[in-house]
């Protein structure tokens, strides 16, 4: 037993689960035990593979006992900062966000054994004030920080990370601030407010830049950290920027922009329907998204996304049915154009007359799936290594425990 | 030297529209001109309905800038206030320049004059990026616009973020105090703040080019500032002009006087030893020979001009 034993929360969501099954299939990693305080969907039971899932709210003083029991020496708390949607569950997420963390360090600072702690925390840190640089890098402070939302939820997470790593100086500590997390399979505010259909709400005379991330690559940078040494806060987002009506406009949808003094009651109106409905302070806190400088991440933790900011959107819009189609829009051009009796400029983004070299970028295919990967190994495959790999112990907490079969193969294969 | 000419010469962006070089060629003569316009609205509407744009990391959407920025202001530049410029040359073509310029005129008009003279009329067709107060970008709509068109916040991060990628970075060290003096201190120059353009020019290494505006002063001629109605508004003033608030909606017209904008002999930094930045000695003596040179050139341009809405 030389490997490293990791500890996951959150495994009932993508990251969580998707990380766990990807550590548990490399031969450094001994065993990984992934916790979450629900039952994972049948979803992210396939995606956990290898690991073993033990049903434990990190609120709940058991955590302590799952790590010494497991003699867990990697902590990897992927459900922090994780943002929830709904208007009513502002208190649910502090409590789960922020609680969940205090106590989940608090088990940690018991455990001796616990010698790499990773967080995962989110560009919110950084606020969003008028008075703020347009780019944040990992120096960045916060100009002024609301006291209540997401923004504080962040700042105090990390607050209370910095202080175990005072208490615990013998503990590595890597904190990867996450842009808005996006993709095919992940679900998060942003992702159900831009499948509204066919209108999505915006403050009128706002337009924040928005920066994401691509759900792989958080996956994958989180297990980089796994495997090395890196401690300290890094930026994480794709390369680029978007502005938020841009998105809604590449997703297909029509953004209708409604007087901020409107907002919250079109919101509770539209919430009457089915698959309407969100608050004002959502969209507020969507709209908190950071551009974030990316050197430190290239440079000094060696990792750079696969996917840029356009990139990881266009791969998300492709499980999107989009109302305004791209194609349409287009076909519309060249028929007003032909009645008009003029020639249609070539479909494509603008080119700059000085300049040779396309403004826009080329638009990723709309069909959402990714290529599959040559370079994935037979070895990642949770269908053959389950085979060598010796039993493992089921961990029970309350009962609940389960472990998913060791014959499931996971969804498609996710671009590394 | 000037605009129309020097436009039909070199065949400028503004001619073609929104179309490029690979635009259809083929059309008959006189057509030509509003079909590949007609052409290239479509194309833009298009482009704007599907998102398919690009903005970089400060939010500038240079597609949005030349199809809706740019047209407008270049019939103020050319028709009303007539813009000439002088030694346009001592902007360099390629890598970072801090423009430092007077500001005045109540409306920052004379950011955008500058702007669209180097993108115009440089050879190098260089996009300015500006530099503006939190004012702008706290509010709805102006900000989201002004991000659009390349201005960001005047920090020294986002200065130095630009000039140390190459950009072409204005400010105008006067802010508010200059924009919003009144009419009798015109063409005087006020305080240039704490300095913070020259430290980001010197840790960038970039050269610093003086720039001077006349004209802008007498567009809209502040009379009186109604400092309590201001303080309601938020506003850092409240200018009363001999139009407005007396014609309404028609006070918001400016007054079409001459403009001359001369671009000084570049100031290198480059020669100035590490640490120069953290100066204050080195940075103030700079922001006064900068502040000195632009004042003097405005006296000088001020007499070359002779009648402000004459010719």
């Amino acid at each position: 037993m030389t490997g490293l034993t990791v500890l996951v929360t959150g495994v009932t969501g993508y990251v969580g689960s998707e990380l766990a099954g990807r550590l548990a299939s490399h031969p450094d990693i001994d065993r990984v035990i992934g916790v979450d305080a629900a039952l994972p969907e049948p979803a992210s039971r396939a995606r956990l593979g290898d690991a073993e899932f033990a049903r434990a709210d990190i609120r709940n003083p058991i955590i302590s006992k799952v790590i010494e029991a497991a003699g867990v020496d990697t902590v990897v708390h992927a459900s922090a900062s994780a943002r929830t949607s709904g208007s009513g569950s502002r208190s649910m997420a502090k409590e789960m966000n922020v609680l969940g963390t205090m106590q989940l360090l608090a088990a940690c600072q018991r455990s001796s054994g616990v010698r790499n702690l990773i967080v995962r925390s989110t560009s919110a840190v950084y606020g969003s004030s008028p008075r703020d640089a347009a780019v944040a890098t990992e120096d960045t402070v916060a100009h002024s920080i609301p006291s209540t939302g997401p923004v504080r939820d962040a700042v105090d997470i990390e607050g209370y990370v910095r202080g175990f790593g005072r208490r615990r100086p013998d503990v590595r500590i890597a904190m990867p601030r996450f842009a808005e997390i996006i993709g095919p399979t992940i679900h998060t505010a942003l992702t159900r407010y831009l499948s509204l259909h066919p209108f999505v709400p915006v403050a009128a005379g706002q337009d924040t830049r928005i920066q994401l991330v691509h759900e792989s690559d958080v996956v994958a940078l989180l297990e980089h950290l796994v495997h090395g040494d890196f401690a300290g806060s890094v930026n994480v987002a794709g390369d680029g920027a978007m502005t938020m009506t841009q998105a809604i406009r590449r997703a297909g949808r029509i953004p209708v922009h409604i007087p901020q003094p409107a907002l919250e009651g079109v919101g509770r109106a539209l919430r009457l329907v089915p698959f309407g409905g969100f608050s004002a302070a959502q969209i507020k806190s969507l709209t908190i998204s950071r551009v974030l400088d990316t050197t430190f991440l290239r440079r000094q933790v060696g990792f750079t996304p696969a996917f840029s900011t356009v990139g990881a959107f266009d791969d998300f819009v492709g499980r999107l049915r989009p109302v305004l189609d791209a194609r349409a829009v287009r076909g519309a051009e060249v028929r007003i154009a032909a009645a008009l009796g003029v020639p249609a400029e070539p479909d494509g983004p603008w080119r700059h007359p000085a300049s040779p070299i396309p403004i826009g970028v080329p638009r990723a295919s709309r069909s959402g799936s990714l290529p599959p990967d040559p370079g994935r190994s037979a070895a990642d495959d949770p269908g053959a290594s389950g085979s060598t790999s010796s039993p493992r112990r089921l961990f029970s907490i309350d009962g609940d425990a389960v472990r998913s079969p060791g014959g499931t193969t996971r969804p498609g294969s996710r671009k590394r | 030297m000037t605009t129309s000419e020097e436009r039909a010469r070199r065949g400028s962006p503004a001619d073609g529209g929104p179309s490029g070089p690979d635009a259809p060629s083929d059309l008959p003569g006189g057509e030509a001109g509003w079909k590949r316009s007609v052409a290239g609205s479509l194309a833009f509407l298009r482009r704007r309905l599907t998102g398919e744009y690009k903005i970089d990391e400060f939010g500038y959407d240079p597609d949005f800038t030349e199809h809706v920025v740019l047209p407008p202001l270049r019939v103020l530049y050319e028709k009303w206030f007539r813009v000439q410029t002088m030694s346009l040359e001592n902007v360099p073509s390629t890598g970072g320049a801090l423009l430092v310029a007077n500001h005045s005129g109540t409306v920052p008009v004379d950011a955008l004059m500058m702007g669209l003279a180097v993108h115009d009329h440089h050879p190098a067709n260089r996009v300015l990026r500006m530099l503006g107060a939190d004012l702008v970008f706290d509010t709805p709509v102006l900000g989201p616009l002004a991000r659009r068109a390349g201005v960001t916040l005047a920090c020294n991060e986002d200065a130095e973020r630009l000039l140390s990628s190459g950009e072409a970075v204005s400010v105008f060290p006067e802010g508010f105090k200059g924009i919003g003096k009144p009419f009798s201190q015109r063409y005087r120059l006020q305080r240039f703040g704490r300095g913070g353009f020259v430290s980001a020019a010197i840790s960038s290494g970039v050269p610093i080019i003086p720039c001077s505006i006349v004209g802008a002063e007498e567009i809209y001629p502040m009379l009186a500032d109604v400092k309590p109605l201001a303080r309601a508004l938020g506003l850092p003033y409240f200018p009363v002009t001999p139009t407005f608030p007396l014609l309404g909606p028609l006070g918001a017209v400016p007054l079409p006087s001459k403009w001359l904008i001369e671009f000084g002999e570049p100031i290198p930094t480059d020669h100035l030893p590490d640490g120069a930045a953290e100066d204050p000695m080195v940075v103030f003596n700079l922001a006064d020979q900068v502040r000195e040179t632009i004042q003097q050139s405005l006296y000088r341009l001020l007499l070359r001009r002779g009648h402000p809405f004459l010719d």
